[in-house]
């Protein structure tokens, strides 16, 4: 069992659901797959789906929902 | 009674632009900024500024609450929205009404029938002005469809409730049809609140044409001409020109009668935005925007006016300054939208740090901005850092000076879109001046790798 942080690939502002409404994408405990979207950050009135870069579980969430990201930043960690 | 301190809610170019105006008056420009903002231009140069919260624009600009309470604690009689934020959202106008200060715009009730889209074509078929053929609100698939049939493929689905082109889908069958009107009703709910959707035909290749108008609390409403704005990215404009390229003496006039028509009609007050599409010698109101627009800068080349202290003067509960044949159209001015986003990479936002910056001067140019060296754009907010805007007494000279400024403009540390206007202004179309609503999508897809 390894761990891995899915990163930010732009600032922004994250978001854990699609919608302020919607259910989250993903909740802690969740597995996912490469590819999954596990969140949102919203830059300059666009938004970008971000995606799990490996398989695994999750098993936190390191930024809360509507919290300010910078490039690189690490956004949730997966167990793998 | 004159306005003796407003304060300005919104950022960047628009809120310098605001505080500039203020000055020349001699009102008090208080702006309010966000933490991104701390250090930004307009708070530097406003002669007060309110802290409203973190930097998230759902946590300052657009936190109608927070900016209420500052417009409240600092003392002024007015607030100036901008453009963007919440100068289009009648709660707010209401809210700043209700609080008695002066609401620089329309009053809320205008505001609310304009953001209307069915509302507002109502009320251009009522002023006799022309609208694109279209539907009323479609309760459902099927009576879509049926619709569909009267207004002839293909169609636009629109959100009743939307605007600045968000929320339009195409379809151009029946089979397409029944699929994006249920995509654009669950759409319009999450991103309006409300599913109501409507029909509307989809023109082939229109010219975007707009009319600035000015109107007054006594009555007088006057046209300041028009502004050719068919150069769009997803319906974004990237370039604006002032007088429009190719129009008629009669249409020209037409449109200007039916943008003054329509302000009167719907009792406007303040410097607004009649938008239409001109196809041939037809010409369709598709909105009309409550604010002051992003490029107004080529109309006050093109006329001398200043459009912003107009706006002042007007919430001041004066006169306009000036009458219909007092305005004249003088030579040519074209604006160039400078984007935080890569051209080269599908336009993706591009904030960061400008480490060096040189800005395009001499005859005939002006530069709206408040992005400064050393300043680092937000990611928090539009990606609009500067508008370059030039005039000369003819278009061919306006293109020239728009070429020459355009290679003195330099941005250091992020890519920005003066290197697109810089080959857009190479474009046969550009020069001719022919180009459509579809140019620029079609240009820059012959061009993507």
């Amino acid at each position: 069992m390894g761990s891995h942080k899915i990163t930010s690939r732009t600032p922004g502002v994250f978001y854990h659901r699609p919608s302020p409404d919607a259910d989250p994408y993903v909740t802690q405990g969740a597995s996912v797959a490469e590819g999954d979207t596990v969140g949102l950050v919203e830059v300059m009135k666009t938004f970008h789906e971000v995606k799990a870069d490996a398989a695994g579980t999750v098993s936190a969430f390191l930024v809360e929902n509507e919290d300010e990201v910078t490039i690189g930043q690490d956004l949730v960690e997966l167990e793998t | 009674m004159t306005l003796s301190s407003v304060l300005i809610a919104n950022r960047g170019e628009i809120a310098l632009r605001v505080v500039r105006a203020c000055r020349e008056l001699g009102i008090r420009a208080v702006a309010i900024y966000s933490d991104a903002d701390a250090e930004a231009a307009h708070v530097r140069m406003a002669d007060d500024a309110v802290h409203l919260g973190k930097s998230s624009a759902s946590k300052s600009y657009l936190n109608a609450d927070a900016v209420l309470a500052a417009a409240r604690s600092s003392g002024v009689d007015a607030v100036h929205p901008g453009y963007g934020f919440l100068s289009e959202r009648p709660a707010f106008a209401a809210a700043v009404e209700e609080a008695g200060l002066v609401f620089v715009g329309p009053p809320s009730s205008v505001i609310a029938t304009m953001g209307d889209k069915a509302a507002a074509r109502a009320l251009a078929r009522s002023a006799d002005v022309p609208v694109v053929p279209g539907s009323d609100e479609v309760a459902s698939v099927d009576d879509a469809v049926a619709a569909a049939e009267e207004v002839g493929y293909p169609v636009l689905v629109k959100a009743s409730a939307g605007g600045g082109g968000r929320g339009i889908r195409p379809a151009s069958s029946a089979d397409e049809l029944r699929e994006v009107v249920v995509e654009a009703q669950r759409e319009a709910a999450s991103a309006f609140g409300s599913d109501a959707v409507y029909l509307e035909r989809a023109l082939q290749g229109p010219k975007h044409v707009e009319v600035q108008v000015l109107a007054d609390t006594h009555g007088n409403v006057v046209h300041c001409f028009e502004r050719e704005c068919s150069l769009q990215r997803r319906r974004q404009k990237i370039l604006e020109e002032a007088p429009a390229p190719g129009l008629s003496a009669a249409l020209r006039e037409a449109l200007c009668d039916a943008a003054v028509r329509l302000s009167r009609e719907v009792g406007y007050v303040g410097a607004g935005t009649v938008e239409f599409l001109v196809e041939g010698s037809e010409y369709y109101f598709i909105e009309m925007n409550t604010r002051i627009q992003v490029e107004h800068p080529i109309t006050e080349w093109v006329t001398g006016l200043d459009l912003v202290a107009e706006q002042l003067r007007i919430a001041g509960g004066a006169e306009l300054s000036v009458g219909q044949d007092d305005i004249a159209c003088r030579g040519a001015s074209i604006e160039f939208r400078v984007n935080a986003e890569d051209p080269d990479a599908d336009f993706m936002p591009s904030p960061g740090e400008v480490t060096g910056l040189e800005l395009p001067g001499g005859p005939g140019v002006r530069v709206d901005t408040a992005l400064m060296a050393g300043d680092v754009v937000p990611p928090f907010y539009d990606s609009l850092v500067a508008k370059l805007s030039v005039w000369a007494p003819t278009r061919a000279e306006a293109l020239a000076r728009g070429r020459r400024a355009l290679a003195e403009y330099r941005v250091d540390g992020l890519p920005t879109t003066i290197g697109l206007h810089r080959r857009l202004l190479d474009d046969q179309a550009v020069v001719d001046g022919t180009y459509d609503i579809t140019t620029l999508e079609s240009w820059l897809a012959e061009r993507s790798p």
